[in-house]
């Protein structure tokens, strides 16, 4: 298949429905892809991800477990291990650190512990982040954590249309691949081809281009980012963003080029700030050739240090939002420092 | 770990500030968000509070002293903690440029952070690296006066010449660093400095007289018109020393000698030589001096130091018939003084056209360092010099 769809229909799908429709074109067209996690059959998905799918595919290829990470996982690594291809939903990406040994000890290492005789070729969606006032244990973004692993991919779709390209990557791929949706992105529409397309893992995306400052962002932000570069276009100031898109392999050739051609960086990523994504993404640029070009220090906004409160108030200020991106924006390219 | 505490910029455009008044004594206690001091910009007074909360270590900065944004002006301590050691307070600009002579421009800008290393960009200084620019000599405007990248480009701007599609055959010369170096300081100094000008007519007969008369016979020397205009710049500027002066952003600079430049035109380019200590130097050491270092302006065998400094300059074009010219300043320098030809001309004295030998001479001068009355008092001072000789060689 294709990377980009040629003469295709395209639609105005919302991310959830995007993500359902890559689910049903890679289980039409290959009987070894399934999917299971609670509450996805009958129910149709916590967030209603995949909705209709158990009656078009049939309760032994859209299965509703018991509430047993740690056993789906396994189960998800071990169908993967015999030449199936597992889609695992968890309901929230939070409950993915109970399932960590199976996907960090086993599903990680496994191609790398055989010699490449085995793979586990197995794809985890689950809903990240905060906004929805799920409160503390439901609204973290752990992407940092599972990126840190050799061997796993890890990607963070923010439109629509990359949500459905890169789950159809991510099944053609013969590693571990962990998506974080975004719950808040769920219900967002947006342009979709009709045909099963792929986005490249690894690939970031330049969301608008602009020669005064790099906003390099992950997941959501980059819908914030590109709102926010609006509003400083209006006030003289050329923003471009960047979409990672995919944290593991992280796109560091695309963060170079454009902290090269603007000289100021702006990271902008949900999980907490310290030790997170966005110290990954600045190392990268301090150690590239970007240096050189860089005329104000590497600035980042990420989460607060805090487990995310219930309150709405709180739970908004405790996260990057348009406004913070804007500011800080302007005040990177007027003052030298936000 | 300590907390600094920073002058901050509390409007756009606001390059330096005063504290009006500390609200907390040293060794108090304060909460964040607690009122710490008052600022004075040029535009209103602010309230800043304390960033953190703990103990107002030292206070760097006193109040009345200007200080450039940015700055430390104290630490808040945590309970027990010391001062960190680079903690110095910030010496009164003022003493520091002054010890700064001969060349006073290149001394970067008085802050607290004097003996480290220059704050400026990556950017900025691959610029400065590709294009030869001394970092040194550049005011930074980021925070803390970090050089950016724009500093750098507007240091060596040079005008876009308007694209030329040229029409017949032509050579192209490549720049060398002299002309650049003139390309730059020059653009630097029309568009920084305010300049405005003043003329006025001189007679020189009695000059001439008196010239012709030590010439004659003289064996070891011969003084020139120009000898003549660099010692009398140099007593008025002794005579009015609010003029012997060089603009900084920080403070003016009142230099303690007169040191007077002289333009020196040579293939290529030209050179300005400085001559120290006008006013105590006699007339023939002077003429003699201003020979050798033309020649060995000429031969590109000055020293830095023969060419840094002053505060005035004399670019005398008056060999070549020109009546009058105003001329560039060349910043350190305040004044400069553009000498026209020595001329016949018709003069009217108490209502009889006469004939006398006649010099124009036009004074730039930077308004930032030298108001207009002050300029004119300069340009009296010299003209009474060189209408009356004989005053300059007591």
């Amino acid at each position: 298949m294709l990377d980009v769809a040629p003469q295709t229909e395209v639609r105005e799908l919302t991310y959830a429905e995007a993500i359902r429709e890559a689910m049903a074109q890679a289980m039409e067209a290959d009987p070894r892809v399934f999917t299971f996690g609670e509450d996805i059959g009958t129910y149709g998905g916590a967030f209603g991800v995949t909705g209709d799918l158990i009656h078009r595919f049939g309760a032994e290829r859209v299965i509703d477990t018991p509430i047993s990470e740690l056993g789906m996982a396994g189960v998800a690594v071990g169908a993967a291990l015999t030449g199936m291809r597992p889609v695992l939903e968890f309901q929230f990406s939070d409950f993915s650190l109970l399932a960590s040994e199976q996907i960090i000890n086993q599903a990680a290492k496994i191609r790398f512990m055989f010699g490449g005789k085995a793979s586990v070729p197995l794809v985890i969606r689950m809903p990240g982040g905060s906004g929805t006032g799920a409160a503390a244990q439901h609204s973290q973004s752990l992407e940092a954590i599972f990126a840190h692993i050799p061997g796993l991919i890890v990607l963070q779709p923010s439109t629509p249309h990359d949500a459905k390209g890169l789950l159809l990557s991510a099944l053609d791929n013969p590693n571990p691949v962990l998506i974080f949706e975004h719950k808040l992105l769920y219900k967002v529409k947006g342009p979709v081809p009709a045909q099963a397309y792929r986005v490249p893992i690894g690939q970031a995306a330049i969301r608008r281009e602009g020669g005064d400052v790099s906003i390099i962002t992950t997941g959501i932000m980059a819908v914030r980012a590109t709102a926010a570069a609006e509003r400083l276009a209006a006030e003289g100031i050329d923003a471009e963003v960047i979409d990672l898109r995919t944290i593991r392999p992280m796109d560091v050739p695309a963060i170079v080029k454009s902290v090269k051609k603007t000289s100021r960086a702006l990271i902008v990523y949900e999980s907490v700030k310290t030790l997170g994504v966005g110290a990954e993404i600045s190392a990268a640029i301090a150690e590239s050739e970007a240096f050189d070009y860089l005329d104000a220090p590497i600035a980042r906004l990420g989460g607060k240090e805090v487990p995310l409160p219930y309150n709405p108030v709180l739970e908004k200020a405790s996260v990057p939002q348009e406004d913070d991106i804007f500011n800080a924006a302007r005040a990177l390219v007027r003052e030298g420092h936000i | 770990m300590a907390t600094q505490v920073i002058l901050p910029k509390v409007d756009m455009a606001m390059e330096e500030g005063t504290i009006h008044a500390w609200k907390v004594a040293e060794g108090a206690s304060v909460k964040a968000g607690d009122l710490l001091f008052e600022i004075e910009t040029d535009k209103a007074n602010m309230e800043i509070e304390a960033p953190a909360a703990g103990v107002l270590g030292k206070i760097l900065v006193k109040e009345g002293v200007v200080t450039p944004v940015g700055a430390v002006v104290a630490y808040i301590l945590a309970p027990g903690e010391k001062m960190p050691e680079a903690a110095a307070p910030i010496a009164k600009p003022v003493e520091i440029l002054a010890a700064a002579s001969p060349a006073p421009m290149a001394t970067p800008i008085a802050t607290s952070e004097q003996n480290t290393k220059l704050r400026a960009t990556p950017l900025a200084r691959s610029l400065a690296r590709q294009s030869g620019v001394d970092l040194a000599s550049i005011h930074g405007s980021g925070p803390r006066g970090r050089i950016v990248a724009q500093d750098v480009r507007k240091s060596q701007a040079v005008p876009a010449a308007p694209v030329a599609v040229p029409t017949s055959a032509y050579e192209t010369i490549p720049h060398d660093n002299m002309r650049r170096t003139i390309a730059r300081r020059l653009v630097e100094a029309k568009q920084t400095v305010p300049h405005f000008y003043l003329t006025a007519d001189c007679d020189i007969g009695a000059l001439l007289a008196l010239r012709e008369q030590i010439n004659q016979g003289a064996k070891d020397f011969k003084l020139s018109v120009n000898d003549f205009v660099v010692k009398a710049l140099g007593l008025a500027l002794r005579d009015v020393p609010d003029a012997n002066v060089s603009w900084t952003q920080d403070a003016m600079l009142r230099h303690a000698t007169v040191d007077v430049a002289v333009a020196v035109a040579m293939p290529g380019g030209l050179m300005t030589p400085v001559l120290r200590d006008v006013p105590a130097r006699g007339m023939a050491d002077l003429s003699n001096a201003i020979r050798d270092l033309a020649a060995r302006a000429r031969a590109r065998k000055l020293k830095p130091e023969e060419y840094q400094g002053g505060s005035s300059a004399v670019s005398n074009l008056g060999m070549y018939g020109v009546r009058e010219f105003a001329a560039i300043i060349n910043p350190p320098h305040a004044t400069i003084l553009a000498v026209g030809a020595g001329e016949e001309r018709a003069v009217s004295r108490n209502g009889q056209i006469l004939s006398a030998q006649m010099m124009s001479v036009t004074l730039s001068a930077d308004h930032r360092a030298v108001d207009g009355a002050l300029a004119a008092e300069l340009l009296r001072a010299f003209r009474n010099y060189i209408e009356r000789p004989l005053t300059m060689l007591v």
